[in-house]
């Protein structure tokens, strides 16, 4: 029997209630914080003046993602079907997520619209931006006084 | 009928063929749907980022060992300013309970997505049992 901090009683009667807790957190330990994160994760990269979105989108296709933009937020949105499956299928295991998702990313800067580019590579979104030419950084001079 | 026997979080990988020290980088598990049909048995892994030649899928005996290389992603004068996932490698072994028809493996790569399809094995297939009439 495990130690008591009853001892008049004789036995502990938390003793089930602290095992029941130590074996939840056992459960649940092996779940990591993954399955909370935002879909998709995405990195950033920035240019002198253009900036770089890349996104891990494996197993959606080009027709399965929406893009847009407005102003400076770039929205991704779209959603993951689970493929076709045959009938009678035992299932062993199921980690991939799929449905819906939606995202919107706010951009360092103001970009041009016209100049955007997209491009799928191994289920890696890559997106560049250009910065808009009126929202660019001007040289001021100093004249002698 | 797949387990998962060896779960690799993060390691660092050993050195190369050619006895070079890699940079050290990220070993990732690939999360992974399993199947099953009476034919076979469907592996579908995620490893974004990773192309074909990067794959190496190996069987011995019944553990099934999926590894793939992530190709370098690098921006010519770009600068990494928010990052939410990191390139990497990605590693994952199984163990089958059945027998596979190793002759008949696929393994495909599409938009991230590795598909392996383990055909059972003649005498690992379900039989019928006809009761004689006595």
């Amino acid at each position: 029997m495990a130690l008591s901090e009853f001892p008049r009683l004789g036995f502990d009667p938390f003793v089930e209630l602290r095992r029941m807790q130590s074996e939840m957190n056992r459960l649940f330990s092996g779940y990591s914080a993954t399955a909370a994160r935002d879909f998709p994760p995405i990195n950033i990269w920035l240019g002198e003046n253009s900036v770089v979105v890349t996104a891990e989108l494996p197993g959606v296709t080009r027709d399965d993602v929406n893009l847009s933009l407005q102003e400076d937020v770039l929205t991704l949105a779209g959603k993951r079907e689970p493929k076709s499956q045959e009938q009678n299928v035992s299932w062993q295991r199921r980690e991939r997520a799929y449905g819906s998702f939606s995202r919107a990313v706010q951009l360092p800067f103001r970009v041009d619209p016209d100049k955007v580019q997209a491009r799928f590579n191994n289920g890696i979104l890559e997106i560049e931006l250009q910065r808009l030419e009126a929202d660019r950084p001007k040289k001021i001079e100093i004249r002698a006084a | 009928m797949a387990q998962e026997i060896r779960p690799v979080e993060q390691q660092t990988p050993a050195t190369t063929e050619a006895g070079q020290r890699m940079p050290p980088r990220p070993v990732f598990l690939p999360p992974a749907d399993i199947y099953e049909t009476k034919e076979s048995i469907v592996v579908l892994a995620e490893m974004p980022g990773v192309p074909s030649e990067g794959v190496d899928i190996s069987l011995e005996r019944r553990v099934l060992t999926i590894r793939g290389r992530s190709a370098a992603n690098e921006h010519g004068g770009y600068q990494r300013v928010y990052n939410e996932y990191a390139d990497g490698d990605y590693e994952r072994v199984f163990t089958l309970s059945e027998n596979i028809d190793r002759d008949r493996i696929e393994a495909t790569l599409k938009d991230g997505v590795l598909q392996l399809v383990l055909p059972k094995a003649e005498a690992a297939k379900a039989r019928r049992i006809e009761l004689k009439a006595s």
